[in-house]
């Protein structure tokens, strides 16, 4: 190993309008080492990275790659340069094949055939070094979320990319499949490849980076030895305070049986089953999560018990049945029922995002006595009271009630949500995706807030894509895939490895001598045959 | 129906389907690489005009031609300018160069010829003359084939041939060439296109000035093969009728010529039986002109099955944080 890295950024910085994303950056990548990027939403990762893929320009700083001064003013120039980059949104052209989508920008000449052939050749030989296995010539939709990874991947690699840069990779993969793209990963630095992972997990770095480097609010704040650090310590440069990384919670004292669902079926607008006949049962004074990848019918589940979606089946809540198609099935009735919703999507279903907190704060219970004048206005002050209370008591940064929705971070927009639903005292709490997008400080809070609720004798259901977050806020954990429940386990009593084979739709432990991830392959690969059936076509 | 009916009704199908197959292959280029084009329209209209009256003023159809092509080119530029470097709506743009055709060439024409927006006849050199294909004569007594051959096939102007032959060309640049394969991801992925180094903006000003050609031969044949004049609003509708077909193709080559022969050929069967006797009743020749129409809204609005256009059609592309 040489002694010139193979990336050197020095004093890069970039504004967008008044907001600094990256301020006076130097880093140092070595060649031939897994080199991790952590850091909270907005902190600047992916810009900095957008600028070393050519995305960005720089407003100052200097590049340097192998030790030569390069300019990158576009993704081609940074392609030369040997870099490639796997976007967390795939850049991929869906009804292609992924022969065409490998050669696309680096064909060899006018005519495709030539490409193309060489094309096969070299992803043959790539699958074989790097267990990079996809079928060349199947459609992209055709193909699994990891498998489309994989296609990333090797369009960086077929461009002879000898720094790679993954942008959140895990985000959508199940656990089997990102222990894959590790190993992927481990394949491609023993051949001398430089990789730059970006991430908010802990978890990655640490099993996997060599060296990590970690940003705050646009700085660099530390670059250290992932040998020599520990999660905590990394939390806590990326936060700025020491930051409690579990949470803390008591043995639950389920109570009676509050929401109760049977058979739940839903069908959306194009004709797709969504949700296969869900039963399950939440008991006052616990948490049930529902892991799974996302995509499988959770947000379906959560919208149609929210009251923004209508099914079949049968839903009691404290054992009465509530209307799932009629005139009493939209979320003002879910609400008298005391049910609240936090939903997946808070900028778009949980928020307007350029109206005021206050007004947030009020909607959904506007109708609410306390909130009105007289028999035609509004009581504005007495909302705007009111939201100042809950913003205080939730913490909510900054605190100002005047403020657009679309001004706050995502983790005070969600304290904004929570605020509201959690203070109108549900029997049960709906929650998705709690802590998307939201800083690890906020994290926090925002688990106690949900643990606190349910010490105070409430049903929860959580559902999180977050694995993590499932293991450690849940009393009981339901795994969803393809519409069903696959299965239902106790934190203390399952394992990660367990609940990803769940999440791929493998309810039987496969042989030992078995690698994982052909049995979620394998699985994965069936359900989209069977998707591809129903939609008619190949 | 025997032979001798059959043959005029295929052979007007023919020359009618050609300005729809240009125009219909024009908008497959552009919606391909993402650029909703309802302008298809006005730019044969305004190419129509400006051919017609080169031709005229210069005695040579295929200066004509080429000043029809510009003409189209010109507001191609305007499309493209408007919705891709300027990011505005498609449709808006598209429907404002309609109108800006439409009115363009009535106050020009009028301007030019005073003949209440009519451009005069063309004569000889300055209409398209008609290509006679080997042996057409020698070969006309040969039962059958014989007719097929000499009335059907020979005798159309040259830019008929061109249309035809433009069906396979097009289906091989799309799917054959380089060009091809990042034009048609360009309209379904621009994101995939930018980071894969390619220009997305040059890529789709190329489509946009193909479909401006394309658009300019479609005007021209109308003005100076088709008819032998430029008249007010002469591309009666047929630019959306190329966008129905284009539709009804769903965006492949192949299927558009299909779809333009029937469209082409609903229209040559209004002209051929304009009156049609059914004894009791006349069916009035206004029924047979609108036929076309109204079987373009029946064939979109029943049999078109699911049409999924390029996903990226109509949405300007704007770098994503």
């Amino acid at each position: 190993m040489t002694d010139t890295p193979a990336i050197e950024l020095k004093g890069i910085s970039k504004s967008f309008g008044p907001v600094q994303a990256n301020k006076d950056i130097s880093i140092r990548v070595m060649p031939g080492t897994i080199h991790g990027i952590i850091g909270e939403n907005g902190a600047g990762k992916s810009t900095l990275m957008s600028i070393l893929y050519g995305f960005y320009k720089a407003d100052s700083g200097e590049i340097f790659i192998n030790g030569r001064q390069t300019q990158i003013p576009d993704s081609q120039a940074a392609i030369a340069a040997g870099i490639g980059m796997v976007f967390q949104h795939f850049k991929l052209v869906q009804n292609f094949t992924v022969l065409e989508n490998v050669i696309l920008g680096a064909e060899d000449g006018g005519l495709l055939k030539p490409s193309l052939a060489k094309a096969r050749g070299v992803l043959q030989h790539l699958a074989q070094e790097y267990e990079l296995n996809v079928d060349p010539d199947a459609m992209i939709e055709d193909l699994s979320v990891g498998h489309q990874q994989r296609v990333e991947i090797l369009k960086a690699l077929y461009r002879e990319a000898e720094i790679l840069i993954l942008d959140e990779p895990t985000g959508v993969l199940t656990p089997a499949e990102a222990d894959h793209l590790f190993r992927i990963l481990e394949g491609l630095k023993r051949e001398g490849k430089t990789i730059i992972l970006i991430t908010h997990k802990l978890r990655e770095i640490m099993e996997i980076t060599d060296t990590v480097s970690v940003m705050r609010r646009g700085e660099m704040t530390a670059t250290v030895k992932t040998a020599e650090t520990s999660p905590e310590e990394l939390a806590e440069l990326m936060v700025g305070r020491k930051v409690l990384l579990r949470v803390d919670k008591t043995p639950a004292k389920p109570g009676k049986s509050v929401l109760e669902v049977e058979n739940l079926r839903h069908t959306d607008s194009a004709g797709v089953e969504r949700l296969k006949g869900i039963s399950l049962k939440v008991q006052a004074g616990e948490i049930l999560g529902i892991a799974g990848v996302s995509g499988n019918g959770q947000s379906e589940l959560l919208q149609v018990l929210g009251g923004m979606k209508t099914a079949t089946g049968t839903v009691r809540v404290n054992g009465e049945e509530i209307d799932l198609t009629g005139r009493y099935s939209d979320g003002q009735s879910r609400r008298a029922r005391g049910i609240s919703h936090v939903p997946e999507d808070r900028q778009h279903e949980g928020l307007i995002m350029p109206y005021t907190a206050w007004e947030n704060v009020a909607f959904g219970y506007h109708h609410d006595p306390k909130y009105q004048k007289n028999a035609i206005l509004m009581d504005n002050a007495a909302i705007k009271r009111d939201a100042e209370g809950k913003i205080e008591r939730f913490d909510v940064r900054p605190p100002n009630a005047n403020l657009a929705a679309r001004n706050f971070s995502g983790g005070n927009q969600q304290k904004i949500v929570l605020a509201r639903e959690i203070e109108r005292n549900p029997d049960i709490l709906l929650v998705g995706q709690p802590t998307r997008g939201v800083d690890i400080g906020a994290i926090e809070f925002i688990h106690q807030q949900i643990v606190a609720l349910r010490d105070q004798g409430k049903a929860i259901l959580l559902v999180s894509v977050e694995l993590d977050e499932i293991l450690s806020l849940s009393d009981r954990v339901a795994v969803m895939f393809d519409g069903q429940i696959m299965g239902e386990r106790l934190p203390s009593e399952t394992n990660q490895t367990e609940l990803g084979l769940l999440m791929a739709g493998v309810t039987q432990m496969p042989d030992k001598d078995k690698p994982l991830i052909h049995v979620v392959d394998e699985q994965l690969d069936a359900q989209k045959e069977r998707e591809a059936k129903r939609h008619g076509h190949s | 129906m025997d032979l001798a009916t059959l043959i005029p009704v295929l052979e007007s199908t023919i020359r009618l389907s050609t300005p729809l197959l240009l125009a219909c292959l024009a908008g497959l280029f552009s919606e391909r690489a993402g650029i909703f084009d309802i302008g298809l329209e006005g730019k044969m209209l305004i190419a129509a005009f400006f051919s017609a009256a080169v031709a005229y003023s210069s005695g040579n159809v295929w200066i004509g031609l080429l000043a029809g092509i510009a003409a189209s080119l010109t507001l191609s530029a305007i499309h493209g300018l408007a919705s891709i470097t300027f990011r505005g709506n498609q449709l808006i743009s598209g429907v404002a160069l309609n109108f800006l055709a439409s009115g363009l060439t009535v106050l020009i024409s009028q301007n030019w010829f005073r003949q209440g927006g009519k451009t005069p006849t063309l004569t000889d050199g300055a209409r398209l003359s008609e290509w006679h294909l080997p042996f057409a004569d020698s070969l006309r007594d040969v039962p059958v084939l014989g007719p097929i051959y000499s009335d059907l096939l020979s005798g159309h102007a040259p830019l008929v041939y061109l249309a035809f032959a433009l069906v396979p060309a097009t289906w091989w640049v799309l799917f054959r060439t380089r060009f091809g394969l990042r034009l048609r991801a360009v309209g379904e992925a621009p994101e995939a296109v930018d980071t894969a180094g390619v220009s997305v903006v040059g890529l789709r000003f190329a489509a946009v000035a193909i479909c401006g050609i394309l658009c300019g031969i479609a005007g021209a044949y109308m003005a100076t093969g088709l008819q032998p004049f430029f008249g007010k609003e002469m591309t009666a509708g047929r630019g959306y009728i190329a966008l129905a077909a284009l539709i009804f193709s769903k965006w492949r080559p192949w299927y558009a010529l299909g779809a333009c022969l029937l469209f082409g050929f609903l229209q040559a069967v209004a002209l051929r039986f304009q009156n049609i006797d059914l004894g009791a009743f006349t069916v009035p020749v206004q029924v047979m002109d609108a036929l076309p129409y109204i079987l373009t809204v029946v064939i979109l609005a029943g049999f078109v099955g699911k049409a999924i256009p390029p996903r990226a059609g109509g949405e300007p592309y704007v770098k994503e944080r």
